[in-house]
């Protein structure tokens, strides 16, 4: 009967639970695109950038990826307001985990435009195109497929990540369950719940992914 | 005479401390076609190179239709040009590569349509009637919407050949067209060439293939530790060489 209980309780808090989602979506969202867009850049000035550029942005995400996104969001919380920057606790999650998406973005990036064969480059430079029309025409369509594993798989840590914001008191999925449990006891079942959820975005993101790449596969 | 297609003066090119190329001088009209043979690594992918820019250098004029490319001369100093300038001056040639390097993820006719698109600025119906009109050239218009994956080596490279003729470039590079081949599929490759020579496209073209370079030529050079040994029209310089080098050369590439 502990799982009939369980159901009910969740059912009676699902307002709560959907709005702890919506959070949790929402968040890893705007986290993923804004990461995104700066991990692009930070990609670019690693792959393109002149030394001292490459040599600060190098520092940048070198010290975001060996910083535990934990202490990442702490720091933004509590740090920044030091400085008399007044982020509310959701505002200096998705800064900090935004941060952490974009330094894995530019390694992505810069990984995948090194890949890339000198070949092609001078080909295109053969033709007449300038570094802007060989990057947006030959290089970026060829390195985005090259990404999109990668990035799926960041995006997935994203979302997973975004569940360190409760610390904070940010109301996203997993401190949703978590003040279920205080009223009703049920912490078993409704921590089965959250990771459950967590489990079914996951996994629709990686379906996503998947399809996504099938339908830009280069034919062979 | 009119002005030559391409005139390179007095070209020095050093990779490091290592000098390449040591003063190359190297006339060619409309029309013609000249073969670059040599021993490897004495500097003919790199002479080819500069031709359009893709390598710097560090001496020297090249010219294609009078136009000196990449640089000018300011107050007696050599400037390098603004890198659009560039890139224009880079379409007055066209070059194909020993490994095709066609863009894998367009389609072959939209390899062909990128540079007619995007540097000649030409309406997408016309750049896909003209890319149509060399691929069918080079015997790959039933293939035109296959991807470079999906085509044999043979086949890429002749892509890559209407990719660079159909910008309608004054002149063209190739440099090895063939020798990323398997065997079967070097005359298919070489039998396009042969005939964009033949209806009078100016070439300068690398070459292993002594048979092909004695054929198709109206002029042999002759590239030795980056200096040209000697030059000629194909027939002089094949059986009757002037010097050691050269005989040995020809001796070792069984020709
Ligand atoms: N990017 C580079 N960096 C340093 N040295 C280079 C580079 N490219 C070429 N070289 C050197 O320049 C010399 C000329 O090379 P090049 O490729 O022009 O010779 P090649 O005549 O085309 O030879 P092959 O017949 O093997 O193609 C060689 O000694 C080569 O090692
Ligand atoms: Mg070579």
């Amino acid at each position: 009967m502990e799982i009939a209980q369980a159901l009910e309780v969740i059912w009676a808090a699902r307002w709560a639970l959907l709005a702890g989602l919506g959070n949790t979506i929402l968040i890893s969202v705007l986290s993923i695109l804004m990461g995104t867009a700066l991990g692009l850049v930070v990609g670019l000035i690693l792959t393109y950038g002149n030394p001292v550029l490459r040599f600060v942005v190098r520092l940048y995400s070198d010290f975001l990826r060996g910083t535990p996104v934990f202490v990442l969001i702490l720091a933004c919380f509590y740090i920044l307001s030091v400085v008399d920057i007044q982020l509310s606790a959701y505002e200096a999650g998705i800064f900090a985990l935004t941060l952490f998406c974009s330094s894995h973005v530019g390694e992505i990036v810069l990984g995948a435009l090194k890949a890339i064969p000198k070949g092609q480059t001078e080909a295109a430079k053969s033709v007449g195109l300038t570094f802007f029309g060989t990057f947006f025409s030959v290089l970026l369509p060829q390195a985005l497929r090259m990404i999109l594993p990668t990035w799926v798989t960041t995006a997935t840590e994203i979302v997973k990540a975004s569940t360190l914001l409760s610390v904070i008191g940010v109301v996203e999925l997993l401190l949703g369950v978590q003040q279920v449990i205080a009223r009703t006891f049920l912490s078993l079942e409704l921590y089965f719940f959250a990771g459950f959820v967590f489990f079914l975005l996951n996994f629709a993101i990686e379906k996503a992914g998947r399809f996504v790449e099938r339908k830009v596969a280069i034919p062979s | 005479m009119s002005v030559p297609v391409l005139e390179i003066t007095n070209l020095h090119k050093r990779f490091g401390d290592v000098e390449v190329l040591k003063g190359i001088d190297l006339t060619m009209q409309r029309g013609d076609v000249v073969s670059l043979i040599g021993s490897s690594g004495s500097g003919k992918t790199t002479l080819l190179r500069c031709v359009n820019l893709l390598e710097d250098y560090e001496e020297g004029i090249v010219a294609v239709a009078g136009e000196q490319i990449g640089y000018r001369q300011q107050n007696g100093r050599r400037v390098r040009l603004r890198e659009r300038e560039i890139a224009r001056q880079r379409a007055m040639t066209g070059m194909t590569f020993q490994h095709f390097n066609l863009f894998p993820h367009m389609s072959a006719i939209r390899n062909v349509m990128l540079g007619l698109v995007r540097t000649r600025k030409m309406p997408k119906d016309e750049a896909y009637a003209t890319a149509e009109t060399w691929l069918d050239r080079v015997g790959m218009k039933d293939r035109k919407d296959h991807f470079p994956g999906q085509l044999s080596g043979g086949q890429q490279q002749r892509v890559a050949i209407a990719r660079a003729i159909a910008m309608n470039p004054e002149l063209m590079l190739f440099d090895e067209v063939t020798s990323a081949l398997d065997p079967e599929l070097v005359s298919e490759v070489l039998a396009v060439v042969k005939g964009l020579a033949a209806d009078g496209m100016t070439m300068l073209l690398v070459t292993h293939e002594m048979q092909f370079a004695h054929d198709v030529s109206d002029r042999v050079v002759f590239m030795q530790d980056g200096r040209i040994g000697e030059e000629g029209p194909p027939d002089t310089l094949f059986h009757n060489p002037k010097s050691e080098r050269l005989a040995a050369f020809l001796k070792s590439s069984k020709f």
